[in-house]
């Protein structure tokens, strides 16, 4: 069913009460010709982009617990492309693109917010630094320009303006096109779009091995049983390691703990996304007017999903420190993902070492914005057996070719 | 939150240490593949569980030691010197 106004005021008239579902919840097929193993953003993408784009519509993603209870419902939301190389800012932009286009081709809307993500500067260094990375992210076709300190006033009345701050804001530089998009409404609009191309989303299916030989992947082993797959997609972000290691390989990845927190709802204070690489703290202002805040990582290896009381502590002390007048602020949530971090803080994205196995993961704290790039990719690589352009430079060959692309500041997140 | 014993000054809070990642990974000959650097700088095992990890106190003695902790409970299951085996932990 479409949804428009005109469906929304018949319902509205019927009070709601036989809305079909958004998607079937259908019983696994014996064999699949694509079967995606997480149903996160980067799996749902990649589903619907397989049927929309090349047709493939034999695919089932696998969920262990409900789409999109990864990190893709536990993020920040924030969507942006001020990546510094031009490996990066190619196929971050391209995903904004598509997240500008999204609400419509998926017929679903993810409120995606171009407000403005803004990186403030608290020192000369971090002027020339800026000056750098904007004149780059322009170089390479994306948005950018930088903020003197009356622009910041302007844009951001909240922060400490005082001379004796902590970290004193002298600056900064935005991305315009950089904003906040509806984290659920991701998940749960590709996985409408691509349940009606004819994807089974198959949730509570956790995979628990693969049948596969030096000739490849022949099924992969369920809570539900043997499925049969002529290709595999991970998609499994902070448990890719754990699915490698069923299938006898490698990563180059490390889990941790990455926490975020809401405030309770207030009038609105905050109308861009403001990030201090001072205090390693970012935040936002949702729809309902709560504080949507986060910051760096947990410090050790973990994949206990609740995140530690020390990172509480240094965030919200990093937060006052930016923002005085929130020190009243009642905190009303606070949990934590299991994100999947990389060395160089640039994806891993390419075919496995086990035939007819791809890899979409190595998003870190960072892969919410690259979801329907992602998607993309991993659609094209899957259908044609070979990498899209977009994605070439993150193969896992990158690391014995010295090939990094360090993307440590653009990640924006203390490591 | 973590108690971690230090094996020179006892029972410290998590905040006195920092966590320098993977233990007894072996550095390779020098004569070694672009490969085994590649598997010897990057490569971790991240295991969901047990896990051997190398801490240092560094807001105390400052000295380095071995944890064996289990990265789904966060227990702490053996703390040991940066020269002893990993201990076997079932
Ligand atoms: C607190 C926090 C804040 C963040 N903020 C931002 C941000 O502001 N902007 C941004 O761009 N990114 C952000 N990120 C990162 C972003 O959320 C992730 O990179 C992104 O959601 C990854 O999507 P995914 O589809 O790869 O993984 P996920 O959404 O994690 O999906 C993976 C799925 O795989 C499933 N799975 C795992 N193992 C199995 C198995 N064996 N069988 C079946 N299913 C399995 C999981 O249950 C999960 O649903 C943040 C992350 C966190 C935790
Ligand atoms: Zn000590």
């Amino acid at each position: 069913m479409r949804y428009s106004l005109l469906s929304l005021a018949r319902k509205a008239a019927q009070g709601h009460r036989d809305w079909p579902q958004a998607w079937r919840s259908p019983e696994p097929k014996p064999h699949y010709d694509v079967v995606i193993v997480g149903g996160g953003g980067h799996g749902l993408a990649t589903a619907y982009y397989l049927a929309k784009n090349h047709g493939v519509t034999n695919v089932a993603v696998l969920e262990k617990g409900w789409i999109g209870g990864g990190n893709t419902g536990r993020n920040t939301t924030v969507v942006r492309s001020n990546y510094l190389f031009p490996e990066s800012a190619a196929f971050y932009d391209h995903s904004v693109k598509l997240y500008e286009g999204l609400s419509k081709e998926l017929n679903y809307n993810i409120m995606f917010s171009q407000r403005g993500m803004i990186t403030l500067a608290h020192t000369r260094h971090d002027l020339e630094a800026q000056r750098r990375w904007a004149n780059a992210m322009r170089m390479n076709g994306v948005d950018s320009d930088l903020l003197s300190l009356e622009e910041m006033r302007e844009q951001v009345p909240a922060l400490d303006y005082s001379p004796s701050a902590r970290f004193p804001v002298i600056g900064g530089f935005i991305q315009r096109r950089g904003g906040t998009a509806r984290h659920d409404a991701v998940a749960w609009g590709y996985a409408r779009a691509a349940d009606a191309l004819g994807v089974d989303i198959i949730q509570n299916c956790e995979v628990t091995g693969f049948d596969y030989d030096a000739d490849g992947v022949q099924a992969v082993r369920t809570s539900r049983g043997t499925i049969g797959a002529g290709r595999v997609g991970l998609t499994a972000s902070g448990h890719s390691t754990v699915l490698a290691d069923r299938l006898g390989f490698r990563l180059p990845i490390t889990s941790y703990a990455l926490q975020a927190f809401v405030s309770e709802p207030v009038k609105p204070v905050l109308d861009k996304v403001v990030l201090s690489p001072a205090t390693g703290v970012y935040l936002s202002q949702s729809d309902k007017g709560e504080l949507v805040i986060g910051g760096g990582l947990d410090l050790y290896a973990s994949y206990a999903q609740r995140g530690n009381l020390p990172t509480v502590e240094t965030v919200v002390a990093g937060m006052l420190t930016m923002f005085p007048s929130f020190s009243r602020m009642r905190m009303l949530r606070q949990w934590a993902g299991i994100v999947d971090v990389v060395h160089d803080s640039t994806p891993v994205f390419g075919p496995a070492p086990v035939k007819r196995v791809y890899l979409n993961c190595g998003w870190g704290t960072g892969g919410f914005k690259a979801i329907p790039a992602g998607g993309w990719c991993m659609a094209h690589m899957i259908a044609k057996d070979e990498p899209h352009p977009l994605t070439a430079a993150f193969g896992l060959d990158r690391f014995a070719k010295g090939a990094l692309i360090d993307e440590a500041a653009a990640s924006g997140i203390a490591h | 939150m973590l108690l971690i014993h230090c094996p020179h000054c006892g029972p410290r809070d998590e905040g006195e240490f920092t966590c320098g990642g993977e233990s007894h990974i072996q550095r390779p000959a020098l004569s070694a593949s672009a490969e085994d650097w590649a598997e010897y700088l990057f490569l971790r095992h991240n295991p969901a569980g047990v896990t051997y990890e190398r801490w240092r106190h560094t807001f105390g003695c400052e000295r380095w030691f071995n944890v064996a902790r289990c990265t789904v409970s966060h227990r702490i299951e053996a703390v040991y010197a940066m020269t002893e085996a990993k201990p076997d932990i079932a």
